[in-house]
Formats: structure tokens, sequence, C-alpha cells
């Protein structure tokens, strides 16, 4: 297994810049997820990573030794495109062989590898099987068997689930990463889905118009997202932004909105005046009479042990999620509290992120 | 408006039973939603109420009168189809002014003209009317779809799965929409999905239906939190309720009969295993698996005794991988051997 190193990568096509400038490194066994919205790099990425593109400018390593311009199959590297890509001629043995029959291994050698394998998986009772006759979650096994089978340095997957109804990838994501913690080998999955990215991945790098936006834990993404991008894009309702134009009071310590002043954590950088965003994640919210943000409840969606509830205030619209032994009625007026040392603060131009204690605090703690 | 209530409906298709002895009455006004898996049966339903199949068995009624034998065109419906099916050569505004312009409605046109803008306003479409039907995205494609049925004022509004081929976000904002507009026009409407969330978001009561046979109708809160049969309970609640085999709890108290546990994961609460309590050997034990974050909580799998859980906590909680923590049960639900609830009446 190893650890990947990318430099200042970058890829253009003619005019168009898929990716610009992006470095990271992905240690020994981590799982690494390139998270965005379609068209922001991470395909040509992980394909520049493969081998399957050769990046315009910068360098991948691969265990410290420059493969930038190595072809793909001399890289080491299993790169899984759609996990039910099987032959359906071949039973499941011949299906995980496959791979190394290629690349003309023993039989005996062979049959020990597939059989490893399978353990691995779980599968050894189905080797013999007719992959026509195999249930979903088992056909995506044999696939990732075909990828294991090499000893690869790495597997590369690119939206392996995104096929997938929404109850059964949440039941592979379970499974991807179980498996990835029984053999720990270096893994990058590009997804657009935020919530695949943060069940598995170690660590996730955020990506929007072919720049790497932020790079981080689930947590650390979500609890301090890098810009309004990521803060937008991570998180189910995302997070709510109300933008401020009166900006900050003259201590720093509260927002100003027409005629409400909501207080911040202490700022950690100087600020000049000018138009803020204020971020507060829906579960950050809480209904409270005497608050001065106020509005009128626009819906109420129930979903078992929360609620999602939509409010319009004078500040934009603001979705909470409240737990939904709270009565609501459509059409009321209630006033909204934020939890005080979760908000976010954002550059209105920029969108980039406003440094403030709560965020220092979080990341020494 | 109207009543519309189906009464023991049975159909057959071959060897299968689509629909089995269904019965259910809908109430003016009411959003119902029929929750299920594909081939539970639910697009026949809606088939057999617009009159597209016939029953074997049973009565369809629409507002008293029976109309189990009447043709489609008479029965007073209009339908939603999952895939919208916008006529490509017309404005949003003809597509939307076409179901009243059919010879046998004969709507004059300054009707025409008032309903069309009354519901291009409400769907929020008004600016696009003159646009042509190809020129809009996937959502404003499906409000005209939408649309095209609210132009009219029939007895119900049949929808088949509306949103399923949208993206996430666009279906999050059309759900909250869609259930406003329902709300507005006080219309009944039958809607048929395989979403737990679209069903517990919009719906009046939800339909649960499984192999052509209605396991239980209620309001999202009852089929949520007293569901009458284990494959109810599984079907609402993400991540899924947890069911423990009865024997592997053998210190808590339950009834007889019970084969199988079912714990919401908000009601499986940890606490830190102290070794101390191992003597008195009432604590259920599991050990941490896998801690999943997901931002605003942190889903906790469980080991217990092969079994996995799931339980919520705090995205601040100190938990580790390997750590055994002790397992209390908060509001169990038990279910007997053919998945039947058994009311938890313990003393």
């Amino acid at each position: 297994m190893a650890q990947i190193r990318v430099e200042n990568l970058r890829k253009a096509f003619d005019q168009f810049t898929a990716v610009h400038d992006s470095n990271f490194t992905i240690e020994n066994g981590s799982f690494f997820a390139l998270l965005g919205p379609s068209g922001c790099g991470k395909t040509t990425t992980l394909r520049m990573i493969a081998g399957l593109e050769l990046p315009t400018g910068g360098r991948i390593l691969l265990d410290g030794e420059d493969v930038t311009f190595r072809r793909a199959a001399a890289r080491d590297i299993a790169f899984v495109f759609q996990l039910f890509a099987l032959y359906p001629h071949m039973n499941v043995e011949q299906n995980i062989g496959f791979p190394l029959k290629c690349q003309g291994m023993g039989r005996r050698e062979t049959r020990e590898r597939v059989l490893e394998t399978a353990k691995l998986l779980r599968i050894e009772h189905l080797l013999s099987s007719k992959t026509s006759k195999l249930s979903g979650g088992d056909r995506q096994r044999v696939a990732l068997g075909r990828a294991m089978v090499r000893r690869p340095k790495a597997f590369l997957m690119d939206e392996p689930l995104g096929a997938l109804d929404a109850e059964f990838r949440q039941l592979m994501c379970g499974e991807l990463r179980d498996l990835h913690d029984r053999i720990a080998a270096t893994t990058i999955y590009v997804t657009h889905d935020q919530h695949e990215a943060m069940s598995m991945a170690d660590r996730i790098a955020v990506m929007n118009a072919g720049r790497v936006e932020q790079i981080g834990s689930p947590q650390e993404i979500y609890d301090r997202p890098a810009s309004m991008f990521v803060a937008d894009f991570i998180g189910s309702p995302p997070m709510n932004f109300l933008r401020c134009d009166a900006g900050l009071d003259p201590d720093a310590r509260a927002v100003k909105f027409k005629d409400v002043s909501i207080p911040i954590p202490e700022l950690r950088e100087q600020r000049p005046a000018g138009p803020l965003v204020l971020g507060v994640r829906p579960e950050h919210i809480r209904f409270s009479d005497p608050a001065p943000v106020r509005g009128r409840v626009f819906g109420a969606e129930y979903l078992g042990t929360t609620q999602i509830v939509t409010v319009t205030t004078e500040q934009g619209t603001v979705k909470a999620r409240l737990p939904s032994s709270v009565p609501v009625q459509v059409g009321e007026i209630v006033g909204l509290s934020f939890r005080f040392d979760s908000l976010s603060l954002f550059d209105a131009q920029t969108g980039a992120a406003i440094q403030t204690i709560s965020q220092e605090s979080a990341h020494h703690g | 408006m109207a009543n519309v209530s189906l009464r023991h409906v049975s159909k057959r298709f071959g060897e299968i039973n689509a629909v089995r002895d269904l019965s259910m009455a809908i109430n003016d006004g009411e959003f119902i939603v029929l929750l299920g898996p594909s081939g539970a049966g639910k697009t026949t339903t809606l088939r057999l109420i617009t009159g597209l199949e016939s029953p074997d068995e049973g009565l369809i009624s629409i507002d008293g009168r029976d109309v189990t034998r009447d043709a489609p065109g008479t029965r007073d419906i209009a339908f939603v189809f999952q895939q919208y099916s916008l006529y490509p050569h017309l404005t949003v505004y003809d597509n939307l002014a076409f179901p009243l312009r059919s010879p046998a409605r004969r709507v004059p046109e300054p009707v025409i003209r008032k309903r069309v803008e009354q519901t291009a306003e409400l769907l929020h479409i008004t600016s696009k009317l003159a646009n042509r039907a190809t020129k809009l995205s996937g959502g404003e494609m499906q409000r005209v779809a939408i649309g095209r049925a609210l132009v009219r004022d029939p007895a119900i509004y049949l929808m088949d799965e509306p949103l399923s081929s949208l993206d996430a976000k666009l279906r999050a904002e059309l759900r909250l929409e869609l259930k406003r507009i329902q709300v507005e026009l006080g219309a009944t409407i039958l809607y048929v999905t395989h979403d737990q969330v679209e069903a517990m978001t919009m719906a009046s009561r939800i339909g649960v239906i499984r192999d052509g046979e209605l396991l239980q109708l209620g309001t999202p809160r009852e089929i949520y939190e007293n569901p009458d049969d284990r494959y109810v309970a599984s079907r609402l609640g993400t991540p899924s309720i947890n069911l423990i085999p009865a024997h592997l709890i053998p210190h808590v108290a339950m009834p007889s009969a019970t084969e199988t546990i079912g714990i919401r994961t908000e009601h499986l609460r940890i606490a830190k295993y102290l070794q101390v309590d191992k003597a008195n050997g009432g604590a259920i034990v599991g050990r941490v698996h896998r801690i999943e974050h997901l931002g605003d909580q942190n889903h906790i799998h469980l080991d217990y005794r092969g079994q996995m859980l799931v339980t919520l906590a705090d995205p601040h909680a100190p938990l580790e991988a390997g750590q055994d923590v002790e397992l209390q049960l908060v509001r169990p639900l038990y279910f007997d051997a053919a998945g039947r609830r058994i009311a938890a009446t313990i003393h």
C-alpha cells in the first residue's frame, strides 16, 4: 500500500482549466474523498492519478516515486469505475481471477489469491455461482474483489455507488468502509454526494471549479467550512446564510441587520467594514420568543426524530432542524435564536470564512 | 374536491396478486401517500382509481358514487406521471391550457386564461409562460406537469412518483412547494412513492403497502411512533430501526410472544460501561464498531453479540472504535414471530 502525493497538479483542455494547481497528500492506508459538483475537476484529478489523463503541469508521487508520466498499467493502481461491470459468462471465481489470468499468473497461485480475496469479502460460498444469479450487493463485492485481487498499491473509485437507490447506497457505504478497515488500502473516492463522503472518508477535499477549496476531516469541514461554497455543499439541509449589509458593529462583537443585532464570537482577524454573511447550521437554531430574529413559519417537514421547519424572515429564508416534539403551526410568527459558538462568518464578496475565536478553540481542542 | 373510497379492491395479473383486498377512505382535502417498494401495488392502485385498470373484486366510489365500471374520462380525476410528458412544440402557457381546451370540456378562453395564470402564480412559473416547454429546467418542467393537473378542478389528483426524476435539492424544494399548494387549494391528493422522506414530510396520512397489501394507514407520527408491524417499523426512519432477536436480550422484561425487539436509533442510549457493573450481570454491553461522522450528528455502529446496531450521538461525544458501552433501551417495540406488534403491557 502507498502514500499518494499530488504537487501543483494542473490540467488544461485548450482554453479551459479543469484543475488548477492542486496540492494534497493521501497517507498510506487512508480513505480520501474528492467531493464536488459535476464539472469541478474531481474526476479529472482522479484520472491523472490513475494515468488515464496526462497533467499539463505538476507531479504525482506514489510512495515518493514520481509516476507523473508513467503509463496507467505500470502504476499498480486499481481503478474501480462502476461496481457492477462483471463478465456475465464467467462465474464468480473466474471474474475475480481474470486480472491475474491476464498477467499470466499460474493456476494454483491464482486460485489461492482468489480464495484469499473472497474470504476478505466474505463471499467464499459464492465462488462457483453465476454472476447473473447474484444479488446487487454480492455483484458489487465481486467487482471489488476483481480490483483487490491484484493487491494494488491504491484503489481509485469514481462514483461507484452512483447508480444505486438511496437505501442500498447507504448499506454499501457501510460495507465499503468496513472493507477498508479490514484491508487498510489507500483509497481515493470521487463523489458528488456529500453524505457518501462524510460517511466513509478519513479526509475530504472539497473541489469547486477546478480548485480544492478545503481539505480536512469530515467533522472539521462541517464545523468550520473554509468558504460559503463548502458550507452550502456539506450538510442537509445546508447551512443557512443571512446576508448582512450593515456589517459589524464597532467593537466587532455583533453583526447588525436593519434593526436586529446578533452577537458573534470574537474575530481573530482584522476586517474592513463591508457586507458579510452570517452562517448558521439548521440544528443550531431554536425557537425562542424573545429572540430578535423573527419570521413566519412557511412549512414543517416531519422526519421522525426531528423536523425541518422553514421560516421566512426579513433576513431571508431559514431552515431549522428541531426535535419533532416541538409543536409548529404553519403561518405562526416565531423568534429564532442561534447557538452563539457555532456561528460562521463569511466575506460577502469572496465567500471566504472569517476567522473567529470559536473556530480556533475548536481547532486546538 | 371529494371523498374517494376503495372497498375490498383486488386485482390479479395472472398469478400475481397486485392488489389484495384493499380498503381505504380518502377524505376531502387529504394528502394521502402510499409508500412501498417497487412491485408493491402502488401504481396499480392508482390505475384502478383512474379506470385504466378494472378491479377483479371490490368497489371504488368517488363522492359516494360508484365508479367501479365507469370509463376513465368520466371519473373526474387528474393524473401526474413520473416522467413529465410536456408537449415540446407548445409554450408553457399552451401546455397548461391544454387540458382545459379539450373539446369535451369547452371552457371559454378568458376562463382558461384566468386559470392558467392563477396556476402559474401558484407554481412560481409566471415569468416562463411564453417559453417553449423544451427551454425549461427539469424542475420547471415538472412544475408545469403538476400545473397541467392543477388547472383543472378534479375530484382527486393522483400522482405517481412525480419528483423521482429530479435531483435531491430540487426534490426538497418541490416537496415543500407541493405541500403548500395542496394546503392552499385544499386539494385531495393520492400520491405514491418509495421515498420515505416524501411520505413523512408531505402526507396527512401514509399508507404503507407491501405485496399488494395495505399494512397500516395513519399519520406520519402514528406510523413512525406506533407501527403495527415490523415491516412498517423498518420502512420509516433513517437510519432504520434496530431489530434485535429477543433471545439475545435475556434480562429485559417483555411480552412472552416477543420474537423481535425494535428499538429506534434515538431510543438506543449508550452509557459509559464500568467493569464494576459486570458483577450484577444485568448490563447490556455492546462494542463500538465504527463512528460515522455526518456533521450534525454521529451514527455509532455497535456490535452487540454479532448484531449490528446503530445509535445517534453528539458529534463531539468522546467515543472510539473498540470501546465497550452499556446499552439502554428506551421505548422498545415488541414484535411476534409473524412480525405483528405486541402491545407493551408488562407489569
